[in-house]
C-alpha cells in the first residue's frame, strides 16, 4: 500500500511548498524546541470522568510547532503511519496557516483523525520514523499534537469538509462492527463509490471508541462528529444487529450484499482462572469500562450500576489498565493502584499514560502478580494475596520473563478489582460462519496482504484478527481490506 | 425502536409485552434471549423470549418488575417503543428426540420454558411439566404449557392452585414413578439449585438456563461468567443452558446479589421522582 512516491514528489514540489522551504533555513528549524502538550491539572481533572486532560495546542503553537518539520524529501514518517497520512502536507498547511487544508489532508486517508490524534501511539508510528529522530536523536516534530490540533480547528471552525466520494456504483458491502477497522473500511469504500452499511451489535456506534476508551482520553462527542462525517458521505448504520443472528450472512447475501468486512473486535475479556476470582468487585476492564463509558453509570440519572470502590487494585500494564485505574480514582477510589507483573520499562501502555496515571496519584505495584482472591461474608472480594515477581530470560515476546520469587507472597486489602490482562477475539462471527478458518486462539486466518479470509468474500481485520492491537493499526486493516476488496470485487463484475 | 403491540398483566409484577420484532421473530430459536433497554439512559437487560409470531413478526417477553429498569418496561403502553432490542443471542436448547423429558419452570421462569416445552413435544418427546410458584395468581401461561404437555403438575407453596408444596415435590414425584430421559429446570437460582440435587441423586440428565447479569450480551464484558464443573464459562455465549449438575449455584446466587446495593438505591431513587411526577 502507500502513497506512490511519484504522488508524493508532486505534491512536495507544488509552488507553495517549495517557497515555504526556503523561507526558513533548516539549521532554524532545528532550534526550536518540541512543543508540549497543554494539560489540566491533575487535582482537578481527577474530578472529572468527561473532561478531557490533554486541552490541544493554540494556533500560535501549532504553527510554530509545524516549523520545525523539514519537509524531508524522502519522508519516512509516512511509513510508520499505518493509513498512510500525508503528513508533511498536512504539516506544511499549518505552517502556512492554511488549517482547513490540513484538516482535509487527514481527510484524504483517515475516516478518524480526531480520534487519531489522541489515541494512536504516535511515538511508535510515524514519530519514531521522524528525521529528528533518526538522524539527529532529537525529539521528533509533534506529528500527533498537530493532527489532532488541525482536525479539532476544523470541526470547531465552521463547516466540517465532507471527502468527495466516487460516483454510486452501486454494489452493497457491509461491515461487522462499527470500530476504527470498520470505520476506516466504510470511509475507503463510500470514497470509491460503494453502498456501505455499517452493523453494530450494541446501540451505539464506535465499538472499542465507544465502551473502552475513557472520555478524558476520548470525548464521545468527538467520535460522534467524526461518524456525522461518514454518515454524510453516505454510510449507512444500523444499531443493535448481530450479523450471523439478528440475520445470517446469506440473508444479507440475499438482500444484494456482495462482500463483507469482519471487524468485530477482540471482544472476549481474559481472566487469570485463580481462586476467588469471581467473587463480586472482580471484573473485566471491559465490564467496568463499558458501564462508565458507555452507559454513564456514574451519573445518577442512568440506570446503570457501576461498583465503587475505595482500595482499587487493576491487574495489567497496557492503556486499557491505565483507562480502568484513572477511571476508579476519577469515581472516588482511595487508593488507586496498578499491579502488574513486569517492570515499568516492559508496560505496553503508553509513556503518556503511564505519565498522566502517576500525576493523577496512581500507584504502581510493578514486578506483582496476583494468586489468590477473598472475599468477605457476602461474597464481595475484601483482599487478594500477591507474589514478587523478577526478570528472567527474554520470552517469545522479546520481553524479559517474570519469575515468581519464592516465599515472596504477601496480601493487600482491596475491595475492587479490575482485570485488565488481554482480552480473546469475539466468538460471535466465527460461530456463525462454519466455513471460516480460524486460529486456535480464535482469531480469523487472513493472508496478510490483502486481508481476505478463506471465504473469498469475506475480508477482516483489527483485533479480531490480530487479537488485541491498536486503533491505528486496525484503521490500516481497514483500509487495506478496503483497496483489496475493491479489486476483488471489480475482477469479479468485470469478468461477469 | 421496538414497537409494543401488546401488553397484559399476568399477576401485578408480571407482565408480558408483544413487541414487533421481525427479524428476531424469524431468526429465533427456543432458548434464545434478548437484550433490551428503555429510554436514553436505560440500562441494557437480559429477557428470554417466550414465543414469537414469524408471520406477524413479534416477540413475546415476559418479565417480573424488580427495579427500575423491569419497572420502566411494565409501564410501556402498546405503541410505545422500547428502545433498543437485540438479539437473538445466546445458543439455542438442543433439541431432539430423546424419550421422556421433564420440564420444570419456576415463577417467570415459566416464560422462557414454553418454547423450550413446545420445541421438545414436537420433535416427538413425551413431555411432563412440573409449573410453581408462591400462590396462585403467580402461576403464569398454565395453559399455553398443556396444551405442549402431556401432563402438567401445579404445585404453589401456599396451595391456592394445584398441589400444595414446592417444585421439587412435584419432580420427585415423576422421578419416582418413570423413566425421564431428560431434565429441564428454569427459575430462580436456589430453585434451580435444588431441582439439580433432585435431578442428580436420580442420574437424570438436567440443563439449567440461567439469569445472569449481563451488559452486552454478545461475550465482552464477563459480567455474566459462572463456574461449570471448575471453569470459568459466560452465560452470554456458552450459556445459557449448562450441565445443571456441574453448575456452582451458590457462587452464582453470590453473584446474583453483586449489584444489589446500587440497585436498591436506584430504586429508591426512581420511586421518589415518580411520587414528584405524581404530585
Amino acid at each position: 500500500m502507500g502513497l506512490n512516491s511519484l504522488y508524493l514528489k508532486q505534491e512536495r514540489d507544488a509552488e507553495w511548498r517549495a517557497e515555504l522551504r526556503k523561507k526558513t533555513k533548516n539549521k532554524d528549524r532545528m532550534l526550536i524546541n518540541r512543543v508540549s502538550m497543554p494539560e489540566l491539572e491533575p487535582e482537578i481533572r481527577v474530578n472529572y470522568q468527561d473532561r478531557e486532560v490533554n486541552s490541544g495546542l493554540t494556533r500560535e503553537m501549532a504553527m510554530q510547532e509545524a516549523i520545525r518539520c523539514m519537509d524531508c524529501a524522502n519522508p519516512t514518517c509516512i511509513e510508520g503511519c499505518p493509513v498512510s497520512i500525508n503528513i508533511p502536507k498536512f504539516i506544511k498547511n499549518i505552517e502556512r496557516g492554511e488549517i482547513q487544508q490540513a484538516a482535509s489532508v487527514l481527510k484524504e486517508t483517515s475516516a478518524l483523525p480526531a480520534v487519531c490524534g489522541r489515541v494512536c501511539p504516535q511515538e511508535k508510528q510515524c514519530e519514531a520514523q521522524c528525521f529528528y529522530v533518526q538522524k539527529l536523536n532529537k525529539p521528533a516534530v509533534a506529528i500527533g499534537h498537530l493532527e489532532r490540533f488541525a482536525a479539532d480547528y476544523e470541526r470547531e471552525n465552521g463547516e466540517m469538509s465532507v471527502p468527495e466520494t466516487a460516483e454510486s456504483n452501486g454494489i452493497k458491502v457491509a461491515t461487522v462492527g462499527s470500530g476504527p477497522a470498520a470505520l476506516s473500511f466504510a470511509g475507503d469504500m463510500i470514497k470509491k463509490g460503494y453502498d456501505v452499511t455499517v452493523f453494530e451489535a450494541l446501540h451505539e456506534i464506535g465499538g472499542v471508541l465507544k465502551y473502552g476508551i475513557p472520555e478524558f482520553r476520548l470525548p464521545n462527542n468527538i467520535v460522534d462528529k467524526e461518524l456525522e462525517n461518514l454518515q454524510k458521505m453516505g454510510v449507512h448504520f444500523e444499531t443493535n444487529f448481530i450479523v450471523g443472528r439478528t440475520a445470517s450472512f446469506d440473508d444479507l447475501k440475499e438482500q444484494g450484499f456482495q462482500a463483507f468486512f469482519i471487524g468485530s473486535g477482540a471482544g472476549l475479556p481474559r481472566f487469570m482462572n485463580i481462586p476467588g476470582e469471581n467473587y463480586n468487585g472482580i471484573l473485566s476492564s471491559n465490564e467496568y469500562l463499558t458501564r462508565v463509558n458507555l452507559m454513564g453509570a456514574q451519573y445518577d440519572e442512568t440506570d446503570t450500576p457501576v461498583l465503587h470502590g475505595k482500595r482499587v487494585a487493576v491487574v495489567g500494564g497496557g492503556n486499557t489498565a491505565m483507562d480502568s485505574v484513572r477511571t476508579a480514582l476519577r469515581l472516588g477510589a482511595e487508593k488507586a493502584m496498578i499491579v502488574y507483573r513486569r517492570s515499568e520499562e516492559e508496560m505496553p501502555a503508553r509513556i503518556e499514560e503511564i505519565k498522566h496515571a502517576k500525576e493523577e496519584g496512581v500507584e504502581f505495584h510493578n514486578l506483582c502478580n496476583p494468586l489468590e482472591y477473598y472475599g468477605d461474608e457476602k461474597g464481595r472480594v475484601s483482599g487478594m494475596k500477591l507474589i514478587r515477581m523478577e526478570l528472567g530470560e527474554p520470552d517469545a515476546s522479546g520481553r524479559r520473563r517474570p519469575v515468581p520469587m519464592e516465599g515472596s507472597e504477601f496480601e493487600m486489602d482491596v475491595d475492587l478489582v479490575i482485570v485488565a490482562v488481554g482480552v480473546s477475539p469475539n466468538p460471535l462471527v466465527p460461530s456463525s460462519l462454519k466455513e471460516l478458518n480460524v486460529t486456535k486462539w480464535g482469531t480469523i486466518v487472513v493472508d496478510e496482504n490483502n486481508m481476505q479470509s478463506s471465504i473469498p468474500e469475506m475480508f477482516a481485520g483489527g483485533d479480531i484478527v490480530r487479537g488485541g492491537a491498536t486503533v491505528i493499526l486496525a484503521m490500516g486493516d481497514g483500509r487495506l481490506a478496503a483497496e483489496k476488496m475493491d479489486h476483488f470485487l471489480q475482477e469479479k463484475y468485470t469478468v461477469n | 425502536m421496538n414497537k409494543v403491540v401488546k401488553k397484559e398483566f399476568f399477576s401485578e409484577k408480571v407482565v408480558r409485552l408483544v413487541v414487533e420484532a421481525p427479524l428476531i421473530a424469524r431468526a429465533r430459536k427456543a432458548g434464545n434471549f434478548v437484550i433490551l433497554r428503555v429510554g436514553e439512559k436505560g440500562e441494557r437487560i437480559p429477557l428470554t423470549i417466550a414465543s414469537a409470531d414469524a408471520e406477524k413478526g413479534t416477540i413475546d417477553l415476559v418479565a417480573q418488575v424488580v427495579g427500575v429498569s423491569t419497572s420502566k418496561l411494565a409501564e410501556l403502553e402498546p405503541g410505545d417503543y422500547i428502545t433498543d432490542l437485540v438479539g437473538p443471542l445466546g445458543k439455542p436448547t438442543h433439541i431432539e428426540k430423546v424419550g421422556t423429558i421433564l420440564a420444570a419452570g419456576g415463577g417467570v421462569g415459566v416464560a422462557p420454558l414454553l418454547p423450550i416445552v413446545e420445541a421438545f413435544k414436537k420433535a416427538g418427546n413425551r413431555v411432563i411439566t412440573v409449573l410453581a410458584a408462591r400462590s396462585k395468581d403467580l402461576i403464569i401461561l398454565e395453559d399455553q404449557m398443556r396444551q405442549w404437555s402431556d401432563e402438567l403438575i401445579v404445585m404453589t407453596d401456599d396451595g391456592s392452585h394445584g398441589r400444595q408444596g414446592l417444585v421439587t415435590a412435584g419432580m420427585e414425584e415423576i422421578l419416582q414413578r418413570e423413566k425421564v430421559d431428560e431434565c429441564i429446570v428454569i427459575g430462580p437460582a436456589i430453585m434451580m439449585k435444588f431441582a439439580a440435587l433432585l435431578t442428580e441423586k436420580y442420574k437424570v440428565p438436567t440443563q439449567a438456563s440461567l439469569n445472569s447479569i449481563m451488559v452486552d450480551g454478545t461475550g465482552m464484558c464477563g459480567a455474566c461468567r459462572v463456574s461449570v464443573g471448575g471453569k470459568t464459562r459466560f452465560t452470554c455465549v456458552d450459556g445459557p443452558e449448562f450441565d445443571a449438575h456441574h453448575i456452582d449455584f451458590d457462587e452464582m446466587l453470590m453473584r446474583l446479589g453483586g449489584y444489589r446495593e446500587e440497585e436498591r438505591e436506584a430504586l429508591e431513587r426512581y420511586h421518589l421522582q415518580h411520587k414528584l411526577v405524581e404530585k
